[in-house]
């Protein structure tokens, strides 16, 4: 099982959550986050002065997923979050070593 | 404003001289003009609480916004404290020999002002009323240029020095039958009494203050731009009751003042997003409310003596002098006059009250000047009163600093600055994050 956990630009969110319907993806967690890349923040100016903004707004998705469809999954989310700019975001893949389902006990793949 | 109380007190001065009860009449009270001033009131103290407190804690960071509130909502019961015990009586009272630089005593405690007495054609209770809420405003402007960094002790002392040794004695010269009102100098709500002397002491309190914690160069961007136009937005129908109260009367005056108000606040307001859109490729909420809080200004001391066309111009000058005052203030001699009090208030009361000077007169659509001035003549007047006012602000406002600085110091320690001083200050907190 992988652990996928991917950082987006907030309004790809739709986009994503359909993608990865189409391919069988069943639950997902989201959080607002903010954070920085390569970029560095952004400038915002208000009555004329530059103010810098650190820490953009970002969503943090995260889903455990089968080792068979890992790949689909990563390449759903890179084609529905992609905007072709800088701060698109980055996707992590970690291996997963157990699941639980907690109402019913069920572990492993049993429990995506 | 002036001439209207002035010949109102004239009458009952000479009304008590000759106890010539048929002259009663032309005092009478006026139920229109009370029931206007009345209203008046209310909506200039609803432009300190809560339009200016809003105004300002959307500009500050999300950590701060609760001691902006603080600070206007303190000035606000402590100003009226002052103004009843002794501010109206040294603004408005009669100062014999010294009437020409300050008023008298025997109003203290409004001793002797019952509900019969009357200022005009209104009660002087009413009177006392209305202009303790610009005793309220004044000082509360002063707060945007030392947000988030000022003690509250520093706040409460030198607020309430400066109401009694700033703003009474500039207000008796100019409203109260002081030097500046013998000289003609022409100011109908304001420009000289409010937004001279805050924008001024705005100025240099944050000069002496020091910076916010990473000024000019890392600041965080204002917390919430939405409730600074919701506060914007309740100055501007407040300011009605500013400018148009002003007439101290519900006639023809008090309407072509609100009509003025508006259009200056409207043109300023397109004027700045304008400059905006063509400087920096957007238009912002901030800056179109910060245009409009600069028009509204800017057309305080012309309010009753303009017209139409002089709003429309007073507007448009409004909207470019004070956006480029900010930038002057901030990026070139770089001041951290944080919420840019001096660039839009002390900068657009002077620039009102000279440009009163030339859109009062007749030909230009104003009401006309006073007979035997003319433009020029009434332009000099109205430098001398901007710049007397200017330099008394500067110096008492040095010394208050001064004193509030030795006995409870400005500044908040460098960790509770970064803490904000929501937590700070006041122990309690904006927002759960």
């Amino acid at each position: 099982m992988k652990m996928i956990i991917a950082v987006i630009k907030p309004h790809r969110l739709d986009q994503v959550r359909d993608a990865l319907t189409e391919i069988g993806v069943h639950g997902l967690t989201v959080s607002e986050v903010r954070g920085y890349g390569r970029q560095g923040g952004h400038t915002e100016i208000y009555r004329g002065a530059e103010y810098q903004v650190n820490f953009v707004p970002k969503l943090k998705l995260e889903l455990a997923v089968p080792d068979d469809l890992s790949e689909r999954v990563v390449e759903a989310i890179r084609s529905a979050a992609n905007n072709d700019q800088i701060g698109d975001g980055k996707i992590f893949v970690a291996d997963l070593e157990q699941v639980m389902r907690i109402r019913t006990g069920e572990t492993g793949d049993e429990a995506l | 404003m002036i001439y209207r109380h002035l010949s109102g007190a004239t009458v009952a001065v000479a009304l008590s001289l000759l106890s010539f009860p048929s002259f009663a009449a032309e005092t009478a009270l006026s139920g229109g003009d009370t029931a206007w001033i009345l209203t008046s009131t209310a909506l200039v103290l609803f432009m300190t609480l809560p339009g200016l407190a809003m105004f300002y804690g959307g500009l500050v960071r999300s950590n701060n916004v609760l001691s902006v509130l603080m600070h206007c909502f303190a000035i606000a019961c402590l100003a009226s404290i002052i103004w009843v015990v002794g501010g109206y009586a040294l603004a408005f009272g009669d100062g014999g020999g010294a009437q020409a630089w300050i008023g008298g005593t025997e109003k203290w405690f409004l001793l002797g002002i019952g509900p019969d007495a009357l200022s005009g054609s209104i009660p002087e209770i009413l009177f006392v009323a209305f202009q303790m809420t610009f005793a309220i405003i004044t000082p509360a402007l002063i707060v945007g240029a030392y947000v988030e960094r000022i003690k509250f002790s520093a706040v409460m002392m030198f607020s309430g020095l400066w109401l009694i040794f700033v703003y009474a004695p500039v207000c008796h010269w100019v409203w109260g039958g002081g030097w500046l009102a013998d000289l003609g100098v022409m100011d109908f709500a304001g420009g000289i009494v409010v937004h001279v002397t805050a924008g001024s002491s705005a100025l240099l309190l944050a000069k002496m203050l020091g910076g916010r914690r990473g000024f000019p160069k890392e600041l965080r961007p204002p917390h919430n731009p939405g409730m600074t136009m919701i506060g914007a937005a309740m100055l501007w129908v407040g300011w009605f009751g500013f400018n148009a109260g002003s007439a101290l009367a519900a006639d023809g005056s008090a309407s072509m003042a609100m009509m003025v108000t508006h259009i200056s606040a409207a043109t300023a307001s397109i004027t700045w997003a304008f400059l905006e859109w063509r400087r920096y490729g957007k238009a912002s909420l901030v800056g179109i409310v910060t245009g409009m809080v600069a028009g509204l200004a800017t057309i305080t001391p012309a309010s009753g003596f303009v017209g139409p066309v002089g709003a429309l111009f007073i507007g448009l000058s409004a909207g470019i002098v004070c956006h480029f005052a900010v930038e002057w203030v901030k990026q070139k001699i770089q001041i951290d006059d944080s919420l840019d009090v001096f660039a839009v208030h002390g900068v657009g009361g002077a620039l009102g009250t000279l440009l009163t000077a030339v859109f009062a007169t007749a030909s230009l659509g104003g009401m006309g000047l006073a007979e035997g001035t003319t433009m020029g003549s009434q332009f000099g007047v109205q430098v001398i009163g901007v710049v007397a006012v200017l330099a008394w602000s500067l110096v008492i406002s040095f010394i208050i600093i001064k004193i509030t600085s030795a006995t409870m110091g400005l500044r908040i320690t460098d960790e509770a600055e970064i803490e904000g001083l929501d937590l700070g200050s006041h122990g309690e907190r904006g927002y759960d994050i």
